[in-house]
């Protein structure tokens, strides 16, 4: 594969991709420019997900609470004076004169700072909690990362005086549109693709397929593990913050288990370990999920919508446990290659098992 | 202060019994598949609505009991058919996720099949006159639930142990827990084992569901969750997949769940004058009276500290279980 080819792909993807969202920007078409920023914010928590569940083989089902805490940090730090005087009137002196709500021209560098932090903050607690929760293995880890979600409720609802508690939290400046969401979800697919090719994620899938063959030749366990973890936290953090801007008001409700399912479904079904498969994943459980609700509002049966999904969630670990994609990947490369009719080569493994 | 701190315990030992048959559920379907089946709860919860639905429905409640156990029975049976023997011998997370889908089509059936019924999301559980109000003993006051869990709690699993170790189909199920597939080169029928310790564990959901929407008075699809965190921290601090582990799991997880409760706002508990005005200070801040607010953060908390410590269980050894 030539380096030219190794650009012209993605470049030509990233084209197609703003010429898209200009033309969905000017059509002024407020749902689906909202479905669209949705898929954005899916994608960044399924790829970043990825990277720590499907490229390590060690289960997360915590990763939504980095999200909270991301939308928390960023909701609290960017809110105007007024607003945090009015409604997080408890909070602390040395917090409670932060707004980081400036904007230079068009770009809002206060809450891109904000975004920032939060994402830096969030990878510093996973970096304390990976350290201790990645020596695990299998389901003990899922579970283990289910109980930090529940922590992370807990503290959540009862922390008051930053987070309005079980009450709404309301007036967070809509900064997230389609540009900013987008600008994250190709940074992140980017950074993660990037990874999953470098010597750091290759450890990550040694370790994945047999722990005792990597460490016999040097490759340590918990390392790439950890380092899987504290990235995805920040990008899951960083979608934390995305999502927090764009929906405006939230409560911990919605940072639980339907989300955390959601997610896992669509990573599931894009393929554990593929990128693409990743993307492609949120695309179609997204475009679902939509369709059904909208058969669900006419038909008043709700709940359907829920058992259609699971219901092809366990088809998928039944009959294609690799997900669409396994651990391969769509590139230009092997676009063109199919396409002249060459046989393509894999990265080299072959789909692992969920 | 006695009185107190007696209420509490009795509160645990009830609390610890529901648990327990929770616990046990999970863990005998652990030992034998491996499967951590998070769905558990949502059987409870169905249970409950079936129990609800025939009780409005104008059942005398032997009969609504009849039906509540076989209708669960049969879905546990159905989910074992359906969902997890295609995937027996999977990855452990696989099998893990599998049960999360399973329990969202239960929680998502109930709500259709309720709104179907024109019910609203939240009804209030019609339990039966005989679990409702209190025993007072002395000055302490029990109400009919608690004691009714901790009886039926400790009569099952009782039954349950005498079945395990007596019958052939419970010494089966040890084989088979032991190594399924030897146990399947042995003449043991694998796939019944394993439909009766399905059946076995919705039984016992049954039972906890019954009990613990009588204790809560609502229900709701989604209430199924909390108690199948809690049954599977007791079944970890058992050491998972003993089912003795799991009785003795629950009723520590309920014992420990009491702690931050009874802990928390002590200093104005205790009668002025008792300790030294430094002391009270220092209990105010250290234990304040928001702390039991916080009681599943911090049994989570010990529940990851188990994991790390003591993946064994209480009862077994230190070593880590690694799975490649």
């Amino acid at each position: 594969m030539t380096p030219r080819r190794l650009v012209t792909g993605p470049l030509a993807g990233i084209l197609i991709l703003i010429v898209g969202l200009a033309a969905l920007d000017a059509s002024g078409l407020a749902f689906w420019q909202g479905l669209v920023i949705n898929l954005a914010i899916y994608i960044v928590l399924v790829v970043s997900l990825n990277l720590a569940s499907g490229f390590t083989g060690v289960f997360s089902l915590g990763h939504i609470g980095f999200m909270a805490l991301g939308a928390y940090i960023s909701a609290i730090l960017t809110l105007p004076l007024r607003e945090k005087g009015e409604y997080l009137a408890d909070l602390p002196t040395w917090l409670a004169g932060v707004h980081l709500d400036q904007m230079v021209g068009p770009i809002p560098i206060g809450w891109l700072a904000a975004t920032l932090m939060a994402g830096c903050l969030v990878a510093l607690l996973a970096l304390g909690v990976g350290a201790v929760l990645m020596r695990l293995s299998g389901h003990f880890v899922a579970v283990a990362t289910l109980g930090f979600l529940v922590m992370v409720r807990v503290i959540l609802f009862n922390a008051d005086g930053f987070t309005r508690g079980s009450r709404t939290f309301t007036n967070v400046t809509p900064y997230t549109n389609l540009w900013w969401a987008w600008a994250c979800a190709v940074l992140t697919v980017y950074v993660v693709w990037r990874l999953k090719r470098s010597p750091y994620g290759r450890a990550m899938f040694a370790q994945r397929r047999d722990r005792w063959a990597a460490q016999s030749i040097g490759i340590s366990v918990l390392r790439p593990r950890l380092l899987a973890f504290v990235i995805s936290a920040f990008f899951t953090a960083i979608a934390g913050s995305l999502y927090a801007h764009f929906i405006t008001s939230f409560s911990p409700t919605v940072f639980y288990f339907d989300l955390t399912f959601r997610v896992i479904t669509m990573l599931v079904i894009g393929g554990l370990g593929s990128v693409s498969g990743s993307v492609i994943g949120a695309g179609v459980v997204l475009a679902v999920a939509e369709g059904l609700r909208r058969v669900e509002d006419a038909t008043l049966l709700y709940g359907l919508s829920g058992i259609l999904l699971a219901a092809f969630f366990i088809v998928v670990i039944i009959r294609r446990p690799g997900g669409i994609m396994g651990q391969r990947e769509i590139s230009f490369g092997n676009l063109v290659a199919r396409f002249r009719r060459v046989p393509v080569s894999g990265p080299g493994e072959p789909p692992g098992a969920a | 202060m006695a009185n107190y701190a007696l209420q509490q315990i009795i509160n645990a030992l009830s609390a610890g019994s529901l648990y327990a048959l929770m616990a046990v559920g999970l863990a005998l379907i652990f030992s034998i598949l491996r499967l951590i089946n998070f769905a558990h709860g949502d059987l409870m919860m169905v249970a409950a609505y079936v129990a609800a639905f025939a009780l409005f429905a104008g059942l005398p409640l032997p009969a609504a009991i009849v039906t509540m156990l076989v209708a669960t029975v049969v879905i546990g049976l159905l989910m074992e058919r359906i969902a997890y023997r295609p995937i027996r011998g999977a990855p452990d997370v696989a099998m893990l996720l599998t049960s999360f889908a399973v329990g969202q089509i239960l929680q998502n059936g109930t709500l259709l099949i309720s709104r179907l019924a024109k019910q609203p999301t939240q009804i209030a559980f019609p339990a039966p006159d005989l679990l409702n109000g209190v025993v007072s003993l002395g000055a302490l006051t029990i109400s009919k639930v608690n004691l009714a869990s901790f009886v039926s709690g400790i009569v099952l699993l009782s039954l349950l142990t005498v079945f395990v170790t007596r019958t052939r189909l419970g010494l089966a199920m040890h084989a088979a827990a032991e190594d399924l597939g030897a146990a399947q080169l042995m003449g043991i029928r694998v796939n019944r084992v394993v439909a009766s310790a399905f059946a076995i564990a919705a039984a016992l959901a049954t039972v906890a569901g019954f009990l613990y929407a009588s204790q809560a008075g609502q229900i709701n699809p989604y209430l199924g969750f909390s108690p199948v965190l809690k049954a599977f921290i007791a079944a970890v601090i058992g050491g998972f997949g003993s089912i003795s582990g799991a009785v003795i799991g629950g009723y520590a997880l309920a014992f420990l769940e009491i702690i931050p409760t009874a802990l928390s706002g002590i200093a104005d508990i205790l009668p002025p004058g008792s300790v030294s005005p430094g002391v009270h200070d220092l209990l105010a801040t250290l234990l304040p009276s928001g702390l039991a607010s916080y009681r599943d953060a911090f049994v989570f908390l010990f529940l990851i500290l188990m994991l790390l410590f003591r993946p064994n269980g209480i009862l077994g050894g230190r070593a880590r279980e690694e799975t490649p």
